[in-house]
């Protein structure tokens, strides 16, 4: 619905850039993206075999249908793309989007991230919460790390036991096992 | 007067100390998390759905409409202290609210707000009574056809009625109708290339908190604010006679628009929000006062939020139709309990239900009491460092997703659709229909699997029930609607605001 009038003003990274006609061309990324999201599924479907006899909806019958729906919208988009189609990014409390987007941030963000799935069998989550909060708080900008550390400890720690003694979910322990 | 007497027992469940405790951590939890920036109701309660798996039926119901009135109000307090809302819904509110706030009158801003929440969620609430069993009765009668249908219904008006682009609606319905595929349940392994994690399909709990937490903590980390945000202190709450006599008809005037649009399938609190202020502009002896701090402006859109949140529980609890993504994910805690959403509950489960309809109103006077004196400790919570906050999104999200059933795999899922979420918010595509696809889907095809099921095959069944067939007219028609609007006017206007990426 309309707030145009009424919001303060807005504009998308894509808005800020000069030029007569906009194209956002990473949306063309996201049209590529449906594409094969979309012809993945059908083929997907092409390889199940037919259902029972008390199955009147085929199991390919959905994903033939979201499949190719997907693969038609993948082709608007494009199109609409080319047309000088430009998204409105979403706004929010602390979300700045008069400046650029700082894609390094979210890379390194990623990184922790994927940190903490490889290492959390091993090391338990009461270590790795703790390396995945300091972690994320140091690339947003965090500069005090023995706070950091402290808060990071305290939380999956607390979480760890709040789990186990609170809702009696034993999370596993990993390394700290019969530590904890 | 048998809802009434059902309840009564619903009260006297609820007020156990066990459930009270329940409805007070929910109310307090819910505007603490409400008022940080970046947090709306609805990834409140994604990050607090492994809560479910060990807390009672009942206790976790109460718990979560507490974080569901909570999280509504503490939003508001966000917008009118910040000038910045985070829901759409809250949108309208900030207009004159922190105007209010900037003209030194926060406490009387954040005052109307609350009181007019706690009026509009009552008469809301009772409403809600009042209704949603009725029509509980009615829909149950229905057949799978027509249940089949609505849930089309509900599907198509969260994707082409709310939002700005609906080619983006779209693409974000069938992203998430793709991901409702995985699995197993059609007794073939769809999708899930191989790998017997996916075997039972991807938990949904870790879909709603990857979308809502990861996506929009990566998405913030992107465009982080170098300057944080002015905020206007605030001291205690109250009200002058004159604010009184300005605010109590827009409080009942945003809840008679509230209501409604909150209880249809596509309702949603945006429109109901700007109808009241446009309203209360008209009406308002002072004119002259709206753009520069109208209390009725704050009055009525807050009012018609939190109507249109309890107008929402009516197709949640009557149908088992979510329509905004705080009642998604309400539908996702009840169906954590092995629970039947639908028409059924009512008869299935009235303990359950009643004691939840009963916490609402314990829950909505809880926080007339909590908000008001604490005004001025939520307003503190606002200069919580923003490293801290976004780190300990992912924190707990990532613990949510853990928990369902301790696998890094989860983890690893949680992080693809979370950059799914960060894509989303960077193309502006909305998040509301991707969530109801994966969860109604599944039902869709289930839906249409027994129609045929029970008419040996026969196609005609789908279109054999009067609602049904009024169902797909009223598509049919609304279809024909956005394509003749869209060959008049081949290119929508680029300067509306989409801000639907958490619809309270």
């Amino acid at each position: 619905m309309s707030t145009a009038e009424t919001t303060p003003t807005t504009s998308s990274a894509t808005e800020s850039r000069p030029g007569a006609r906009l194209v956002d061309t990473a949306q063309y990324g996201l049209a590529a993206f449906l594409a094969v999201v979309g012809a993945y599924i059908v083929y997907d479907a092409t390889t199940l075999s037919d259902g029972f006899a008390d199955q009147p909806v085929q199991p390919y019958a959905f994903p033939y249908v979201i499949g190719g729906v997907l693969l038609v919208l993948a082709a608007m988009l494009a199109i609409a793309t080319a047309r000088g189609d430009v998204p409105e990014a979403a706004d929010g409390e602390d979300v700045d989007l008069t400046q650029p987007s700082d894609w390094v941030t979210v890379v390194k963000l990623v990184v922790v991230f994927l940190a903490n799935i490889l290492l959390i069998d091993w090391l338990g989550w009461a270590i790795t919460g703790a390396i995945l909060f300091v972690g994320t708080a140091h690339v947003l900008g965090s500069r005090t790390l023995i706070r950091d550390v402290a808060v990071g400890v305290a939380l999956s720690v607390g979480t760890w036991y709040g789990f186990y003694s609170g809702l009696g979910l034993a999370i596993p322990a990993g390394i700290l096992d019969g530590v904890l | 007067m048998d809802s009434l007497n059902l309840l009564l027992d619903g009260f006297g469940q609820a007020l156990t100390i066990q459930n009270l405790f329940y409805a007070v951590l929910g109310v307090f939890l819910g505007t603490a998390v409400g008022v940080l920036p970046g947090i709306g109701p609805a990834m409140t309660l994604a990050l607090l759905l492994p809560i479910t798996y060990s807390v009672g039926p009942d206790s976790a119901l109460i718990m979560f409409a507490g974080i569901y009135y909570g999280g509504m109000y503490g939003g508001s307090t966000t917008s009118i202290l910040l000038n910045t809302p985070g829901e759409s819904s809250s949108v309208v509110t900030a207009i004159e609210g922190n105007k209010m706030a900037k003209k030194g009158r926060a406490a009387q801003a954040l005052a109307t707000a609350a009181i007019g929440s706690f009026v509009a969620g009552t008469i809301g609430t009772l409403l809600l009574v009042l209704f949603a069993p009725s029509v509980a009765g009615q829909v149950v009668k229905l057949g799978n056809p027509s249940n089949f249908a609505l849930i089309l219904l509900a599907l198509f008006a969260v994707t082409a009625v709310l939002g700005t682009s609906r080619l983006r609606g779209f693409i974000a319905l069938f992203l998430g109708l793709a991901i409702g595929l995985v699995g197993g349940q059609t007794g073939q392994s769809r999708l899930t290339f191989g790998n017997p994690l996916l075997a039972d399909g991807i938990d949904i709990v870790v879909v709603a908190v990857a979308i809502f937490a990861i996506g929009e903590a990566l998405w913030v980390a992107a465009h982080l604010r170098r300057r944080p945000l002015e905020i206007i202190p605030v001291g205690q709450p109250w009200m002058s006679r004159e604010d009184w006599g300005r605010s109590w008809r827009p409080w009942l005037r945003g809840t008679a628009f509230g209501f409604p649009f909150g209880a249809l399938p596509a309702g949603g609190a945006e429109i109901p929000t700007f109808l009241s202020y446009v309203t209360e502009r008209k009406l308002s002896k002072h004119p002259e006062e709206f753009g520069k701090g109208a209390i009725e402006g704050v009055a009525g859109p807050e009012a018609a939020n939190n109507a249109s949140a309890a107008g929402t529980l009516v197709p949640l609890l009557a149908i088992g139709l979510p329509t905004t993504a705080t009642a998604a994910i309400m539908l996702l805690a009840i169906q954590s309990y092995g629970i039947e959403t639908g028409p059924q509950l009512f008869k299935d489960e009235p303990d359950l239900v009643w004691a939840l309809l009963a916490s609402l109103f314990i829950g909505n006077t809880l926080l007339l009491l909590l908000n008001l004196p604490l005004a001025p400790l939520w307003a503190k919570l606002l200069q919580i460092p923003r490293p801290y906050l976004y780190a300990g999104i992912l924190f707990f999200a990532s613990l949510g997703a853990y928990s369902v059933s301790f696998q890094p795999f989860d983890l690893a899922i949680l992080l693809v659709i979370g950059l799914l979420g960060l894509a989303m918010r960077r193309f502006g595509l909305p998040v509301l229909p991707l969530i109801i696809g994966v969860i109604l889907g599944p039902k869709l095809e289930e839906q249409l699997t027994t129609s045929l099921q029970i008419s040996s095959g026969d196609i005609s069944t789908l279109w054999s029930e009067p609602v049904a067939v009024i169902v797909y007219v009223f598509i049919a028609l609304a279809l024909t609607a956005i394509v003749v609007s869209g060959l008049r006017k081949p290119k929508p206007e680029a300067s509306l605001n989409e801000k639907d990426e958490v619809n309270a």
